[in-house]
């Protein structure tokens, strides 16, 4: 089954010719098409993950054709099946198949619903690619076509100024931290003379501590990009703006950990170089932090849960640098199922909203009280509400108590503090989401209330699955903690941090170790107790104050009315890139090409050439550069004017007569020396 | 097979065309001339695709050479040959003559006859350029492309057409004139220390090269620069392009792009590189220096374009910075890249101005601002423009990506600032690439103009799924062209490194010493 592993991007593309060259003539069956595709790819997934699981394991590579060859540079077009890779293919193809379907329901009557499942199904191959790759050139190409799905997905509805704004938004940030991932990658080959991850792996070892840093910290420039970490998580956000399945699918269950998996595969290059993991781990703990924050006053409910996705991801990259990479991949798993099914269900609630005004569809001030109009959206929202916010037994609990048990067992007290309070709001913003928008009176437009329905079938039978996963996706593979299936299924993919590699860990380990050694008894036991007290704190506290007393948020935002506007306005990172990165470049822009119209182009075409060079080095700019485009002008019209008197009389003529007299010039020079 | 002088009938097919067309047909048989030149074009590039399938890999050298004997009182010859520097070039060429042909059917409406001369003689003098091996004839061909390229503008350009053709003219004449001094000097200079012999014979004077003392090389590189670059166009000396290409035909704009730039950069690779490889290092810093701000600078100035066709003209000088790059960081990566992107420069570029001169001879205004929401009346242009479009900006998958990532890791094999000033490229790259498509797909339709814009017609697409197949071909499957061009390269990177050898071997004595 595993040499089959090309099959698995194969069914895509076949769905992305069907679809995209056929679109019309195939209409409404565009979306069981891609469907189907979506499903064999899946199937295939599950055969080969039921031979790793419960064959041979261990990591297979399947080549297909050597792709780039240039002197001593090699890299081919080959896939690598091993048990991180295998974890990731279920995700992908998992919940990409069963946003397929619910896709299917939820653009139905979309004039664009061909052109939807094209790119559905492209990202479904690009995703694959990053994921299948045995190299990192592989990788980067479905890190790339992931990033184009994304930009045609958020601007899907093209017509609308703000979702093609937020579509080239998110590429070309995206693209700042590719040229990071990039520069990785160059360095990387420098360093081992290959790009291949068993080869390059097997040369980890002998990197010095700075250069495996410097590899760490570039290919993590590409991660902060693609998994909207601080200080490039600004598009993720806009995203929204995209159709809610890909929300889902990409912009929460799938693309955004690429950044998560590329640093757990590069696993054994991070160990060498512990700055790299530091920076991961406070970047990590910081954007869980602040993003945490945000969502706790956000109204657009897929705002929430954008914020809400970023903060996740900071946990995740929390974990992979405090050296927990299994945890920071099993907490990618759960996340996937459950924020998959969050979107899913804020996307159901979108859908009974359709007759709403457009600006009220989303926001939360004109929900509530939707509970019993749609009972199994309900449930399963509560499911996953309560999965992310970390309640045992749900799959949350399970992966994020590990992140934070692992920062505090490795000393990293600092992250495992911002961790636990992120933790907390957390579990607020979610149910503050919950309380608003299926309790309480409803506030829905009056004339959208009776529309407002249950979704059908193909949209709630995903729901219902994801719920699920949601509830055991977490203590299957996840207990007993730090000794669960998936972490014996992991430990050949990643490195571990050697023991006492980290100078910090060295006296943690010590202490550990007076204190009954490894990371059992009370401290254990302390963590556990306070993880699950801090998730029930904070839905508490949103029972409080969006159930039991009402007029608390209104005091809260009297009392702190600066606070609370610095949240809603996102801390104005926006406005500050706005003013600080995109002006100047609009500014630099327009100059620069006010620059080559009048001092360049003037320069060529004026006579005074030698004037306005010799003023760009004598620094009397402006002076002379207004100067010398007005006497250029002026210059260049009589210069021209003779020119065409040559012209009459046969350019051609004179042009050989330069010629000729190059020659002569050059014969007499050296005939006279 | 091998005796047959295949070389020179790719080359002087079309000139014979042009002949013919001129002698034999009348002005009034459009029809007949526009059947007649496309008959030549294609047939050219019919019989140039033996050098793709009989051409040896392995062999480093010059094939299908031919040579005759011309001024022999002064060491010319008619000397040709290609090898995997020129290969691609030259098939390149071939293939965009048909392109330019069959574009410009319903495009050129008035004295069409002196058009398709004029296209057909500009083939010869590109082709003759890429195959010649002797310098004097390399820079016959190479000033007699200024031509008909001049008449081109000058003839059947848009409104500023007089300026921009003088422009073009004088300035590309400027920097030519500057490098046949270079040439002659380089003459002298073999014959004084080096063969002995008068001679403008290439492959004798390869052999020369690092004879020459680095005081008179970089005299003669600087010659050689002020020609090549102008031409390329590098920044500073890149502004006759945007107004050559705004004035220009859309043939024109094409083969200017996807052809005639590439003399230059081919004139790097050919004669700067291996003739001068002393000085080739003394100017790395300076080369890179300009090649990066013309990679920034170019990306930058093309953001702030309001007319599609400058854009894309801008956006060149940022590719071929890429490519000025590739060269000079001297290594085999560096170089392949930036002869692959040579030619993926000719597709995509060459496809986004066969793209813009299709809109433009609907709608007659090149103007971002008076397009936009062209996706919903044009689904098929949409599709294919999207896909060039990713080509430029170098998504993996399409045939930029593999060019400019060979490029960069060759920079950063050289330095690594290089490289890390250089990606910045490509962020630009992107923004203002997806700024254009945004402003001309995106949005509402609402300048009702548009509203009756008809899609693709079946030439339209006939021409452009070529050049579509060949960004999906080199993207995933490159090796075949850069297998091409492999040898050769190694063989101009040892070229230009061997005066470098044994001054790192001095240095590795040195060390050893302090040691």
């Amino acid at each position: 089954m595993i040499e089959l592993a090309w099959l698995i991007p194969v069914f895509p593309v076949i769905g992305v010719l069907i679809n995209g060259l056929f679109g019309k003539q195939v209409g409404e069956k565009a979306g069981p098409i891609a469907s189907v595709m979506a499903g064999l790819s899946f199937l295939v997934v599950l055969g080969i993950a039921f031979e790793m699981i419960f064959g041979a394991g261990g990591s297979h590579t399947v080549p297909l054709w050597t792709w780039v060859e240039a002197g001593s540079f090699s890299a081919s077009m080959s896939f690598l099946i091993d048990p991180l890779s295998t974890i990731m293919l279920l995700v992908v193809a998992g919940v990409g198949f069963l946003v397929h379907v619910y896709a299917v329901g939820y653009m139905h009557g979309d004039p664009g619903y061909p052109r939807f499942f094209t790119y559905l199904n492209l990202f479904m191959l690009s995703m694959f690619l990053l994921v299948l790759g045995d190299n990192y050139l592989v990788m980067f190409v479905g890190w790339e076509g992931v990033g184009l799905c994304s930009y045609l997905l958020i601007g899907f509805w093209y017509e609308k100024q703000s979702a093609s704004d937020a579509g080239k938004k998110a590429f070309i940030v995206n693209r700042i931290g590719d040229a990071g991932f990039l520069l990785g990658m160059f360095l990387i080959w420098t360093l081992t003379g290959s790009l291949t991850y068993t080869e390059v792996f097997k040369a980890a070892p002998e990197m010095s501590a700075a250069m495996a840093s410097a590899v760490g910290l570039l290919l993590f420039v590409g991660a902060i990009g693609k998994s909207a970490q601080i200080p490039l998580y600004v598009w993720l956000p806009d995203a929204m703006e995209g159709p809610t399945p890909v929300s889902a699918l990409i912009h929460a269950a799938t693309m955004v950990t690429a950044g998560v998996y590329m640093v757990a595969r590069t696993s054994p290059i991070y160990v060498m170089g512990p700055d790299a993991m530091s920076v991961i781990a406070v970047v990590g703990a910081l954007t869980g932090l602040f993003a945490a924050s945000i969502g706790l006053v956000q109204n657009d409910i897929k705002r929430v849960l954008a914020y809400s996705t970023v903060s996740q991801l900071g946990f995740m990259f929390m974990a992979l640098g405090v050296g927990a990479f299994t945890a920071g991949i099993f907490h990618l798993m759960t996340h996937a199922f459950f924020k998959g099914l969050l979107f899913l269900g804020s996307g159901s609630v979108i859908h009974a909203l359709h007759h709403a005004p457009e600006e009220q569809q989303q926001d939360m001030r004109y929900m509530g009280g939707l509970k019993d109009k749609m009972p199994i959206t309900y449930w399963t929202f509560l499911i996953g509400a309560v999965a992310i916010a970390g309640v045992p037994p749900l799959a949350g609990f399970w992966s994020k108590d590990e992140i934070l048990a692992n920062a505090f067992f490795t000393g990293h007290y600092t992250v495992w503090i911002m961790g636990t309070v992120a933790a907390f709001m957390t579990a607020f913003y979610m149910f503050r989401l919950i309380f608003m928008t299926f309790h309480g009176e409803m506030r829905v437009d009056h004339h959208a209330r009776e529309y407002i329905h249950e979704s059908p079938a193909t949209m709630t039978v995903p729901l219902v699955i994801l719920a699920v996963l949601s509830v055991i996706g977490g203590v299957i593979p996840g207990f007993p903690p730090e000794a669960g299936w998936i972490h014996r299924f992991l430990a050949p993919s990643l490195a571990k941090v050697p023991a006492g590699g980290h100078a910090m860990d060295q006296g943690v380990h010590l202490m550990n170790a007076a204190a009954g050694g490894g990371h059992s008894g009370p401290a254990v036991v302390f963590l556990i107790i306070l993880a699950i007290a801090v998730a029930l704190g904070g839905i508490a506290l949103a029972w409080y104050m969006y159930v039991k007393d009402t007029d608390a948020p209104g005091r809260l935002y009297e009392r702190f009315t600066g606070i609370y506007r610095l949240l809603l306005e996102k801390y104005y990172i926006d406005e500050i890139y706005q003013a600080c990165i995109v002006e100047p470049t609009y500014k630099l822009m327009r100059g620069l090409w006010t620059f080559d119209a009048k001092v360049v182009d003037g320069a060529v075409n004026g006579s005074s050439l030698i004037t306005v060079v010799s003023s760009r080095f004598s620094g009397i700019f402006d002076l002379r550069t207004v100067d010398g485009a007005v006497n250029g002008t002026a210059s260049f019209i009589r210069f021209f004017s003779q020119v065409f008197k040559y012209l009459q009389s046969g350019m051609v003529q004179n042009y050989l007569f330069v010629m000729l007299l190059g020659i002569f010039v050059m014969l007499s020079a050296y005939l006279f020396r | 097979m091998s005796n047959m002088p295949l070389l020179t009938l790719i080359t002087f097919l079309p000139a014979l065309g042009a002949v013919i067309i001129m002698l034999f047909m009348k002005k009034e048989q459009t029809k007949a001339i526009k059947g007649f030149a496309t008959a030549v074009v294609v047939l050219d590039f019919l019989i140039s695709l033996p050098l793709w399938f009989s051409f040896d890999q392995s062999e480093a050298g010059f094939q299908f050479v031919e040579k005759v004997s011309w001024i022999p009182t002064i060491g010319v010859s008619y000397f040709v040959g290609i090898d995997g520097i020129s290969v691609l070039l030259v098939l390149l060429t071939t293939l965009t003559m048909i392109v330019g042909v069959v574009c410009s059917f319903t495009a050129i409406e008035e004295r069409e006859k002196e058009y398709y001369v004029c296209l057909l003689l500009l083939a010869t003098g590109m082709l003759g350029t890429f195959i010649a091996l002797d310098i004097f004839l390399f820079y016959v061909f190479f000033e007699i492309t200024l031509v008909p390229m001049y008449f081109l503008i000058g003839v059947w350009g848009g409104p500023r057409k007089l300026y921009a053709a003088i422009k073009f003219f004088l300035y590309t004449l400027f920097g030519s004139v500057l490098m046949l001094l270079g040439i002659l000097a380089y003459y002298f200079a073999n014959f004084k220390m080096g063969t002995g012999t008068l001679t403008f014979d290439l492959v004798e004077l390869y052999a020369v090269g690092p004879k020459i003392p680095l005081s008179l090389q970089i005299w003669i590189f600087l010659a050689f620069f002020i020609g090549f670059a102008i031409k390329v166009p590098m920044f500073p000396f890149h502004t006759w392009l945007p107004d050559a290409h705004v004035e220009a035909p859309t043939a024109g704009s094409v083969i200017l792009a996807g052809i005639l730039l590439k003399m230059g950069t081919y004139g790097f690779v050919r004669f700067a590189l291996p003739l001068l490889p002393q000085a080739s290092h003394v100017f790395v810093p300076f080369m890179v220096l300009l090649s990066i701000i013309g990679i920034i600078y170019g990306a930058l100035v093309a953001m702030a374009q309001t007319d599609i066709k400058k854009l894309v003209a801008y956006s060149s000088v940022s590719h071929l910075g890429f490519v000025m790059l590739g060269i000079f960081a001297l290594n085999e990566q560096g170089v392949l890249g930036g002869q692959l992107q040579m030619i993926n420069h000719g597709i995509s570029t060459g496809a986004l101005f066969l793209l813009v001169g299709v809109v433009y001879e609907r709608r007659h205004t090149r103007l971002i601002s008076d397009y936009g929401g062209l996706s919903k009346v044009v689904p098929v242009f949409t599709v294919i423009f999207a896909i060039t479009m990713l080509s430029s900006i170098g998504l993996p998958g399409l045939n930029g990506f593999v060019g400019e990532f060979l490029i960069l890791i060759g920079a950063f094999k050289k330095s690594y600032v290089y490289a890390a000033f250089a990606v910045i490229g490509i962020v630009l790259g992107a923004a203002y690439m997806l700024w254009l498509f945004q402003r001309v797909f995106f949005g509402n339709l609402d300048n009702p103009e548009n509203e009756k814009l008809t899609d693709c017609n079946a030439r339209e697409v006939l021409y452009l799924l070529p050049l579509v197949i060949l960004m999906f071909w080199i993207g995933l499957y490159p090796k075949p062209f850069l297998g091409r061009m492999e040898a050769s390269v190694k063989k101009v990177v040892k070229m230009v490194n061997v005066a470098e050898a044994p001054q790192k071997a001095a240095l590795g004595k040195m060390t050893k010493l302090e040691k």
